[in-house]
C-alpha cells in the first residue's frame, strides 16, 4: 500500500488546457479545454480508491466518486458516466461550476498535501465525451402512472425534479417565464464559463424522455398555481430562483450605465448582447469598469466586461481576499486576464454627467473589525478616507433575493421573514398540500449542486405522495 | 400560438395594430397590463400594452408606433405569420373605481394604451372625459374607439389642421376649471406627461401616468425598468407600470430612455439597409 502510494504520488495533478489568457479576453468560447482519454486516465491513477472516501462527504449529492474515477482508469467511460448519472443529472454542468475546492476535492485526502484528484475535470469529461460521441440511449422508464406534476422554472432544481419524475412514469410539465429553458444556467452563468449548447442538450435530453416545456409562461400572471390544480396537476414543484436583484442603495444608482449584474447578465448571455447587431439587444460598452462584489456574479461580469472590449476592469470589494465568495478557479482565471481587485473599498455615491450617465463612483476605505453574524470580520469604514474612481459601466453583483411575483400570488405558502419559501429539508414540502420547493427560493441562493440536491429530495417526496399518498 | 389573425396600418403607416391569438393571456389580460413581445430568436424583448383583449375568441391586439428596429421587424409581420414569444399579462392592472368625474388624456400612441383604461373607467360607473391629441390629423389614432369609451371627447391637434388647435393641457386646463375632477389619467410622451402633472398639481387632482421605462424580463428579476418615485426606486414592469404622476422623476426617466440611443440608430440603420437589399 505504502508502495502504491508513493508511486501514485510521482503522477502530478494534471493541468487543464486552457485559452491564453491574452486571447481569451476578449472572446466568449470558453476557457478551460477539457481532458483528452489519455490525460483523463492519467489523472484517474491518482485516486486512491480509498475504503472511507472523505471525497464523497464533500459532495452535495453524494456522487460515488472513487467508483466512476476507477472506471475512467480502465477506459470504461460509459459505465463511468452512469454511474455518475445515479446521483448527478447534470456532470457536465457540475464539473464545470461546482466549487470543487470546498466541497469534493477540498475534502479529497491528497488535497493535504495541496494536490486533490481533479474530480471536477474528471465528470466534466465523461460527461462531454458523452454527449458528443455517447448513442444517445434514453434510460429506461417506468410504465405511465396516470400523475401529472408541474415543475415551476427550468433552473438546476426544476430539471432535476423532471428528469427524475418522467422517469419514474409519472407525467411532467415545466413552465419557465422566460423564452428560454435552464434559469441561471443560461441566464446569468456566461457562456465562456459554460457553454448553452451543453444546458440546451440536457433539455433536450428531457424532452425526448417525454418531458412538456411551456416557455412564456410567467406563474402567478399567466397562470396560477391554484389553475395549475384545476387543470388537473397532482403536484407542484417551486424552483423559481433567487430572480430578484439587490442594489447598493446608494445615491446615483439610478444613472445610465449602472447595472445589477442580472440585467448586465442577462442582456449579455440570454439576450445575446455580445454580439450586437446580430441579435437586437443593446448593452452599454464600457472602457473602465467597477464591478461591485466578489461571488461567481461579479467575477461573470467583471469577466465579461473584459470580453465586450474594456480597457480596465476592477473588483470593488468591501472586505479582503479571504471573504470572496467565489470559486477560486474564477477569482484565478479573472486575475489571469488583468482584473484588477480593490479590496477593502466601499462604494458611497455614483457620479454623473449632464446626460445622466455614470462617469465615476465615490468610495471609502475599509479596515477588518470583529467579526459579524457570518463569522466573518466586519468591514468599518475608515474615517476620511474617500476617494473617487473613475467608471463608465458599473455592475452591481452584491447578491439577490427572493422575487414576490409568484409568492405573492399564490395563497396557502408560508414564507420566512425575507420572502423565501419554507420547505421542509427532508422532503422540500411547503406549508401547501401538493405543493414543493426547493433550490435558490428555498435557500437563498446557493449554488447548482445545492439546487439539484433539492431537487432530488422533492422528486423522491413527490414520487411517495403520488405513488401511496404521502 | 401567437399568430397574427389581424392587422391593420394607421396613421399613415406610422402606427400599426395587430390582433394575434394568446388565448392563455387574454383570459387573464386587464386594462393597463402590458406583455413582452419577441419577433424572431435574434429579437429584442419589447413591452407593449394590450389595447384590447377578447378572451373568448383568445385574442389580444397591440397598437404600436413604429420607432426603431424591432418595432420595424414586427411592422414587417403579416397576417398569418407569427410572433415567437409573448408573455404576459404583465404589470399591475389599473386600479378601477367610481370617483365621479375623470379626464383621461392621450398623446400620441399613448391614446393606444389609454383607450382599454378609459373604457374601464367608464364601464365602472365614472363620467369621463376624454382628451387626445396628436401632431396633425393624418397621425390622430382611435377616435371613434375613444368617442364610445368616453363620454365626452375632445381632440386636439399641434398644427390646428382638426379639433382643437393646440395642447391637450390646454383642454384639460378648461375642464379641471370648469368641474370637480376627482382623477386624472395621462399617457403619453414623457414631456407631455410631466408637463401635464405640472398642471393638475396645480389644481391639486391625483393624476396616474403610465411609464414606459426599458425592460428585458417584464417580472422584476433584473431592474433595467427602475424609476424614481417619490425618491423611491421602483420597478415599472411590477411596481406599475401606472404610477402617482405627481411623484415622479421625470427627468430621471427621459434620460434613461436614452440609454441605447447609439446602438438603436446603429441597429435600425442596418435594418433599413438589409430591407432595401433584401
Ligand atoms: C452569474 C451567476 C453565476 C453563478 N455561478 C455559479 C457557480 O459557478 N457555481 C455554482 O454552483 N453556482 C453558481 N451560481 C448559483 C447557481 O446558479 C444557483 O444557485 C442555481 O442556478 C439555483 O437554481 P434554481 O433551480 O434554484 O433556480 P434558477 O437557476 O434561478 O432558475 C429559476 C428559473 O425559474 C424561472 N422562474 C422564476 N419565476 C418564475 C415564475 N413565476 N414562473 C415560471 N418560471 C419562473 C426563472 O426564469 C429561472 O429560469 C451562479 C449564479 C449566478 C447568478
Ligand atoms: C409597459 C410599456 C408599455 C408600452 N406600450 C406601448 C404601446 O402600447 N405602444 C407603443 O407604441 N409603444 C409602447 N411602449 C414603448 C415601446 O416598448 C417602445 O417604443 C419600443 O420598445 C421601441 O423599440 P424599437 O426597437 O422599435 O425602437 P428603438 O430604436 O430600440 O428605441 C426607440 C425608443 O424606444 C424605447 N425603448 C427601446 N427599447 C425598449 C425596451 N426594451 N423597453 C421599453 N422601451 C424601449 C427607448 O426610449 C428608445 O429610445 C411601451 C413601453 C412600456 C415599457
Ligand atoms: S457534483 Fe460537484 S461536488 Fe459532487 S463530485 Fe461532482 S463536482 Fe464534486
Ligand atoms: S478522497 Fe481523493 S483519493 Fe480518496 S477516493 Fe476520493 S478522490 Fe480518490
Ligand atoms: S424589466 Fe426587469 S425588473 Fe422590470
Amino acid at each position: 500500500m505504502a508502495e502504491k502510494a508513493s508511486k501514485e504520488k510521482k503522477i502530478p495533478r494534471q493541468p487543464m488546457p486552457e485559452q491564453e489568457p491574452g486571447v481569451r479576453r476578449r472572446n466568449f468560447l470558453e476557457v478551460p479545454k477539457g481532458y483528452d482519454e489519455k490525460t483523463a486516465m492519467l489523472e484517474a491513477q491518482r485516486c486512491l480508491q480509498c475504503k472511507n472516501p472523505s471525497c464523497v462527504k464533500g459532495c452535495p449529492v453524494s456522487v460515488d466518486i472513487p467508483g466512476f474515477i476507477k472506471y475512467v482508469k480502465e477506459g470504461e467511460f460509459t459505465k463511468a458516466i452512469r454511474h455518475i448519472w445515479n446521483k448527478n443529472s447534470l456532470p457536465a454542468v457540475c464539473g464545470r461550476v461546482c466549487p470543487q475546492e470546498l466541497q469534493c476535492e477540498g475534502n479529497c485526502i491528497l488535497a493535504k498535501k495541496g494536490q486533490p484528484v481533479a474530480i471536477g475535470n474528471l465528470e466534466r469529461f465523461v460527461a462531454d465525451l458523452e454527449r458528443e460521441q455517447g448513442t444517445g440511449e434514453l434510460p429506461p422508464k417506468a410504465p405511465p402512472t396516470g400523475k401529472r406534476v408541474a415543475v415551476v422554472g427550468s433552473g438546476p432544481s426544476g430539471l432535476t425534479v423532471a428528469g427524475d419524475l418522467i422517469q419514474k412514469g409519472h407525467e411532467v410539465t415545466i413552465f419557465e417565464a422566460f423564452h428560454k429553458p435552464g434559469g441561471v444556467l443560461v441566464y446569468g452563468i456566461p457562456e465562456f464559463r459554460l457553454p448553452k449548447q451543453i444546458v440546451s442538450s440536457e433539455v433536450n435530453f428531457l424532452e425526448r424522455l417525454g418531458a412538456k416545456l411551456e416557455v412564456d409562461t410567467v406563474v402567478g400572471r399567466t397562470v396560477s398555481v391554484d389553475e395549475l390544480f384545476e387543470q388537473g396537476f397532482d403536484a407542484v414543484f417551486l424552483g423559481v430562483g433567487a430572480g430578484l436583484p439587490r442594489f447598493l442603495n446608494i445615491p446615483g444608482e439610478n444613472l445610465i450605465g449602472v447595472y445589477s449584474a442580472n440585467e448586465y447578465l442577462t442582456r449579455a448571455n440570454l439576450m445575446k448582447a455580445y454580439l450586437f447587431p446580430e441579435y437586437d439587444t443593446p448593452i452599454v460598452i464600457g472602457k473602465d469598469v467597477c464591478v461591485f462584489g466578489a461571488g461567481n456574479v461579479a467575477m461573470d461580469s467583471a469577466r465579461t466586461a473584459m470580453r465586450l472590449g474594456a480597457d480596465r476592469v476592477r473588483i470593488v470589494y468591501r472586505r479582503s481576499r479571504e471573504e470572496m465568495p467565489a470559486r477560486k478557479a474564477e477569482v484565478h482565471h479573472a486575475e489571469e486576464e488583468g482584473i484588477e481587485f480593490h479590496l477593502l473599498t466601499a462604494p458611497t455615491r455614483f457620479l454623473g454627467d449632464e446626460q445622466g450617465r455614470v462617469t465615476g463612483v465615490e468610495c471609502l476605505q475599509m479596515e477588518l473589525g470583529e467579526p459579524d453574524d457570518s463569522g466573518r470580520r466586519r468591514p468599518v469604514p475608515i474615517e476620511g478616507s474617500e476617494f473617487a474612481l473613475d467608471c463608465d459601466l458599473a455592475v452591481i453583483a452584491v447578491g439577490a433575493g427572493a422575487n414576490p411575483l409568484l409568492t405573492k400570488n399564490t395563497e396557502g405558502l408560508k414564507l420566512n421573514k425575507w420572502g423565501y419559501i419554507e420547505a421542509d429539508p427532508e422532503t422540500g414540502k411547503t406549508s401547501r398540500p401538493g405543493v414543493w420547493a426547493g433550490g435558490d427560493i428555498v435557500t437563498g441562493s446557493a449554488t447548482v449542486i445545492l439546487a439539484m440536491g433539492a431537487g432530488r429530495t422533492a422528486s423522491n417526496s413527490i414520487h411517495k405522495y403520488l405513488t401511496w399518498g404521502w | 400560438m401567437f399568430e397574427i389573425l389581424k392587422r391593420q396600418e394607421m396613421a399613415n403607416g406610422t402606427v400599426v395594430r395587430n390582433d394575434i391569438s394568446a388565448p392563455k393571456i387574454a383570459a387573464k389580460a386587464k386594462p393597463g397590463q402590458f406583455v413582452i413581445l419577441r419577433a424572431n430568436e435574434t429579437g429584442e424583448r419589447i413591452p407593449l400594452t394590450m389595447a384590447d383583449s377578447d378572451p373568448e375568441r383568445g385574442i389580444i391586439t397591440i397598437i404600436y408606433q413604429v420607432v426603431g428596429k424591432s418595432t420595424a421587424l414586427f411592422k414587417s409581420l403579416q397576417v398569418g405569420e407569427k410572433f415567437q414569444d409573448i408573455i404576459g399579462p404583465l404589470g399591475q392592472p389599473t386600479h378601477l373605481e367610481k370617483l365621479g368625474k375623470v379626464v383621461c388624456v392621450g398623446g400620441g400612441t399613448g391614446v393606444a394604451v389609454l383607450h382599454p383604461i378609459t373604457r374601464g373607467l367608464k364601464e365602472t360607473g365614472n363620467h369621463v372625459y376624454a382628451v387626445i391629441g396628436a401632431r396633425s390629423k393624418d397621425l390622430l389614432i382611435l377616435e371613434d374607439e375613444m368617442k364610445k369609451a368616453s363620454h365626452e371627447l375632445f381632440v386636439c391637434t399641434d398644427d390646428g389642421s382638426y379639433g382643437h388647435h393646440g395642447f391637450v393641457t390646454d383642454v384639460l386646463k378648461d375642464i379641471l376649471e370648469r368641474e370637480d375632477i376627482k382623477l386624472v389619467v395621462g399617457i403619453g410622451p414623457v414631456p407631455m406627461m410631466k408637463f401635464l402633472c405640472k398642471v393638475t398639481e396645480e389644481y391639486g387632482v391625483k393624476t396616474l401616468v403610465s411609464l414606459n421605462a426599458i425592460m428585458v424580463d417584464g417580472t422584476g428579476m433584473c431592474g433595467c425598468c427602475r424609476v424614481t418615485v417619490g425618491n423611491e426606486t421602483r420597478f415599472a414592469c411590477v411596481d406599475g407600470p401606472e404610477f402617482d404622476g405627481h411623484k415622479v422623476d421625470f427627468d430621471e426617466l427621459s434620460q434613461r430612455l436614452n440609454a441605447y440611443k447609439e446602438q438603436e440608430k446603429q441597429s435600425y440603420e442596418r435594418y433599413l439597409k438589409e430591407c432595401r437589399m433584401g
